[in-house]
Order: structure tokens, then sequence, then C-alpha cells
């Protein structure tokens, strides 16, 4: 119903006015560059660590209280001393900490989806595929922030690596070039699956065994002969490996090969789907 | 299909199915440039489906359509390049300022660092954020998530539209604003298709509507033929005294031939869809000494232009007739 005289609403020739101005002055710059559209969105995702910081916050305080757990609970038992554990667990943990957050990429383009902003940005000129790229480097930054939590509450507590900034700063950019790989499913997945939540169980479904069957916590020599192979078998024990390596200074060259092949497979198979996903829409 | 310049779009047969459902049947659309186009329909019609196939977020099963001139399937790129989208539920990012919102497109865009500050800016006042351009969008009302989302399309001026029920949801003020806004951003030149539940809106703003049902259109023409080919709405007038109710119902018989019968002793109806004649007939009463308190002139409802066109009323379930009503403005 409505209740005339319409003229009754005070802003509106001033809205009209304004608003005719506003739209007058523009002239359509060219269209921008993948990269520039990348990097944009990497912005974007900086812009949401600042905003909703909590998300960084819970990813990286479970890890933290692993640290503190198994280093002071288990320590003593797992490997004699806890210092001594602590320079075994602390790579893995870093490795843990960083796989975690990949899975909030997924979660993060699958709220995106649900809301209408992704419509939008599929309807800009734009490189169709730089929301994508442009998140999840973003997410590395990320990814980084919450490795570096992990390491200086490592060397808090004691943790020396032997190979000193260089080693450790090695390992962190191996674990998270891994990350920006293994992400790659968590898109797919949040371009699948129905909601955030949603995404979030698959994800840590996923996560959570592979990381405690792998050698992030305990040395597989000492575990039954058949879980002992797939411990060693699983990528996140060769990154752990790797990573421990590099940090110790005696970095095993075939398992950072194995490490950046894998991140590379992942990136081949699941980026292309990733992209072919979202395109659709 | 031969291209016609003056055409902003031009689509001839667009199907759409999910599934079992049509979502759109066999569309076919001619919207001049500089115009607006408001496509009319209750919850379901296929509304959302055409734009998202005109604005290429999805690839239409059958059909063409051509945008600004241009194939939505093989020059989507070209489409993209002229049009801008203001989705059914806000598309800005909750996480972010609206002033980082409008940085966001602009940067897209292709503007400069410096430009874009100037231009979120300048957006933000004229949409009257400017206080609110530093706050997260999650805590906007939703006038003012609409506002900075039709921003969000104007940061470079488009030249057409897509408006997906942009006052849906929203109080009456908040969707004047909004309307203020479209009459802006049409005087300037801007095309624009305007989808839309609301007979009133499309009466308000649009040149031209259609008036779409399960994924067909079933009426097209002015928003003043459509409501001549429907029949009309109705003044109501509220009277101060209701014992002048007789000198004050002879007088609309007089203007309109009939009053309606109406239980509340100090209002009257009477059937009446023109501004033009309603503000006569409250002239005469006042001519004649009537004092009244208020009066409406209420227009047919989306239910009505449904049951007048088709015989069958625009909701397929009950509960949609009720989410039409309860957003009704
Ligand atoms: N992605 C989809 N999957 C399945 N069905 C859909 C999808 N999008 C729309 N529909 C169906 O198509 C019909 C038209 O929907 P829509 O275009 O959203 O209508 P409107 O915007 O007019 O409310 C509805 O029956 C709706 O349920
Ligand atoms: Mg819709």
């Amino acid at each position: 119903m409505s209740v005339y005289p319409a003229s009754a609403e005070p802003g509106r020739a001033t809205d009209e006015a304004a608003v005719r101005k506003a739209i007058a002055s523009t002239v359509r710059p060219p269209k921008v560059s993948p990269l520039s559209a990348a990097l944009t969105f990497g912005w974007r995702g900086m812009l949401k660590v600042k905003h909703v910081p909590e998300q960084l916050v819970d990813v990286t305080i479970t890890p933290v209280m692993f640290v503190l757990m198994f280093t002071y609970i288990f320590g003593g038992a797992v490997a004699g001393s806890t210092g001594e554990y602590l320079n075994y667990i602390l790579p893995g943990i870093l490795v843990m900490s960083v796989l975690f957050n990949t899975v909030y990429s997924g979660v993060a383009l699958n709220t995106d989806l649900t809301k209408g902003v992704v419509d939008r940005f599929r309807s800009l000129p734009i490189w169709p595929s730089a929301p994508l790229v442009g998140s999840l480097l973003g997410d590395s930054v990320r990814y980084v922030i919450s490795g570096l939590v992990i390491l200086v509450v490592g060397l808090i507590l004691g943790f020396r690596p032997q190979a000193g900034v260089p080693g450790a700063a090695a390992a962190l950019g191996l674990v998270v070039i891994f990350s920006f790989g293994l992400s790659w499913i968590f898109t797919t997945l949040g371009l699948v699956l129905r909601s955030p939540n949603a995404v979030m169980n698959a994800g840590f479904m996923g996560i959570f065994p592979l990381t405690f069957l792998s050698n992030v916590f305990v040395d597989p020599t000492t575990l039954p002969g058949w879980l002992e192979a797939f411990v060693n078998v699983n990528p996140i024990s060769i990154l752990a490996t790797a990573s421990r390596g590099l940090m110790q200074g005696k970095a095993d060259l075939w398992d950072i090969g194995i490490v950046l092949a894998v991140a590379a497979g992942l990136t081949i198979v699941f980026a292309p789907l990733t992209t072919r996903l979202y395109r659709r829409g | 299909m031969t291209p016609d310049a003056s055409l902003a779009i031009e689509a001839a047969g667009l199907f759409k199915s999910f599934g079992d459902t049509k979502a759109v049947d066999g569309v076919d659309l001619a919207v001049r440039r500089g115009t607006v186009y408001g496509v009319l329909g209750p919850n379901g019609a296929g509304k959302t489906t055409m734009i998202r196939m005109l604005a290429t977020l999805i690839r239409q099963d059958a059909g063409t359509a051509r945008v600004l001139g241009h194939d939505i399937l093989a020059k989507a790129d070209a489409v993209r390049a002229g049009i801008s989208l203001t989705g059914q539920f806000a598309s800005v990012d909750e996480d972010l300022t609206g002033r980082e919102n409008l940085i966001l497109i602009g940067r897209l865009l292709g503007l400069k660092r410096k430009e874009v500050k100037d231009r979120a800016a300048e957006l933000l006042e004229a949409f009257g954020l400017s206080e609110a351009g530093g706050r997260l969008v999650k805590t906007y009302s939703g006038g003012m998530r609409r506002r900075l989302d039709i921003a969000a399309s104007v940061v470079v001026t488009p030249q057409l539209m897509f408006l997906d029920e942009p006052t849906t949801g929203l109080d009456p003020r908040s969707r004047n604003q909004v309307w203020g806004i479209i009459r802006g951003l049409v005087s300037g030149g801007t095309t624009i298709l305007l989808c839309t539940q609301y007979l009133e809106e499309a009466d308000q703003l649009a040149d031209r509507v259609a008036v779409i049902d399960r994924g067909r259109v079933i009426a097209e023409g002015t928003p003043a033929q459509l409501k001549t080919s429907v029949g009309s709405g109705a003044l109501q007038v509220r009277l101060l005294d209701p014992d002048q109710r007789t000198e004050a119902a002879a007088i609309l018989v007089r203007e309109f031939g009939a009053v309606s019968p109406d239980t509340d002793p100090a209002a009257l109806s009477a059937t009446c869809s023109d501004p033009g004649r309603a503000a006569a007939a409250i002239a005469q009463l006042a001519a004649a000494g009537v004092e009244i308190t208020g009066f409406s002139l209420a227009q047919p409802s989306l239910d009505e232009v449904f049951l007048a066109l088709t015989g069958h009323p625009s909701a397929e379930s009950p509960d949609r007739t009720a989410s039409v009503e309860e957003n009704g403005p």
C-alpha cells in the first residue's frame, strides 16, 4: 500500500542529484592483468586476517596447546627428555599448524559462495581464476603467520634449530609450498559441499587422521610394521622429515623433492578442477 | 538474430532448467538502451535465473541473447566489461568495511590506487554511507547494505545494470532511498534491468514491464497498460468525523461511480488507480468541507495482477504467498 503524496521523502531529491553526479564522472579503465587481479584478491585475504583474526587464532592455538602438552606430558616418556623431544616434535607441529590452516581456505571459499559476493566477482571483466589464486596467495601469508607463531613458541620453550634462522625459514617455506598445493583439495571441497561447516568437518576428518598417522608425534620405528609402512609413505611424514632435516641442517634432497612433487601434483590435478567448478558456478 | 544497436538486451527463447524444474522457459526480451525494464514475478518465477544467464554467470540450455550487442556465450568477456550486477542477496563482502568493498571493486576494474580512494569516498558520500564507511559491512542495516551494494555496482559506471529485487525486505524509508538512487542512475543514462515482486516498484521505476510466471512471460507492456489490463487499486479515505460519511460517500460515488462497503465507520474506499483522479476527489472532499485524517492509494497487489492475467494466484504453495505478503512494502 502506498501513501500519497509520494514526495514526502526528505532525502530523495538530494540522493538523486548526488548519485547522478557520482556516476557521471567515470571512464572505464583498461582491463587489469591477471596478476594484478590476483594480487588484489590477496589483499582482500589480508584484510580478512585483520578484521576476523579469530579464525587464525583458532587454528593456531590448537597446535600451540599440542606443543605444550606433548612437550611436558609425553616428552619425557617418548624421547627421554623434554628438550630432545621438542627438537623432534616442533618441526612436525609446525607442519600440523600450517596444514590445519589449509582447511580454512576451503571454508572461506564456501562462505563466499553461500553469500552473493562470488556472483559479483564472476560478473567482473577479470581473469576468472583470479579470486581463487588471489585467495590462496593471501592464505599463504596466513600460513606463514601461523608457522611463525609455532616457531616462536618453540624457541621460548627451548627449541634450538641447528641450522638457525636460514634452516627454519627454509623449513617454513617448504611447508607453505606444500600447503599451497594441499589447499586446492579443500577449495575443491569448498565448491562441492553445501555449507562452510560441512567443508570444515570433511576437511578435518581427512587432515586429523593423516596428521596423527604420520611421524609428526612419534617415531614410526616404535609402531607395528603395517602402521609403520603407512606412516612412512604418508606425505605428511615426508614433509615433517624434510622440515626437521632443514632445521637441523641435514636436509634430505630426496624428501624435499618428493614434497615439491606432491605439491605440484596436487596443484596440477586440483587447481584446474577447482577453477572449472568455480567458473561453472 | 540481427543485432539492433538501440537495444541493451535482446533475448530469444532463453531456456534453463534445473532437473525437472524449467526455471526459465523460453523467454524473449527486448530492452532499449537508457530505459528501466521491470521483470515482475513472484518467488520462483525465474527472475534470478534469467539475470544470471544474461550476466554470464550461468549458461543457458537453449536460446540466444545479446547484451550490449555481444552474444552472452561467445563474447562473455565483452558483456562483463559493460555490465554490473547487484544480486538478490547482497553481493558485498561482509568481513570488509564499506570503503574496502568499494576499493576492492575499483582495483579489480583497473582504477589506480589514488583514484580508487577518491572514488570510494565520493560514492560513500553520494550514497549516504560516509560515516559507516569504516565499519565492517556485517554491522550494516539491510538498507545500508543495499546502498553499498549498488554503490559497488557503479564504481565504474556500467552501461547496463542488473538489479535483482533491490528493495525486498527493506523498510519504506530505505526503499525510498534505493528508489531515489535508481532514479539517479537512470537519469545518468544507465540502462537497468530490474527484477521485482512489487507491482508498485515496477510502476514507480520501469518504462516497460514483463510479468513472468513459472519461467514464462505472461504479459508485457508499459506499467499503465499493465494496470489497465489488470483493473485497479483502491483509494481509501479516513474521515475525522464519521457523521460526514454520507456526504463523503456521495462525492466519491460521483467521482468513481461507487464506494465499497467498509467495516470502519470512519473509512471509505473506492476503486481507483489514477493518482490524478484520487487527488481531484480529495480536493472535492475538502471543498465540500469534509475533513479527512488521511488517505491512501493502494495499487493492485501482485496476487491480483496474477489472478487477472492467469486466472490463478501467483503462488503455488501457501507459504510462498505468505512470504510475498510479509515482504510487501
Ligand atoms: N541452482 C539451482 N538448482 C536447482 N533449482 C534452481 C536453482 N536455481 C533456481 N532454481 C529453481 O528455479 C526456479 C526459479 O528460481 P529463481 O530464478 O531463483 O526465481 P526468482 O528469482 O524469480 O525467485 C525455482 O523453482 C528454483 O527453485
Ligand atoms: Mg530471485
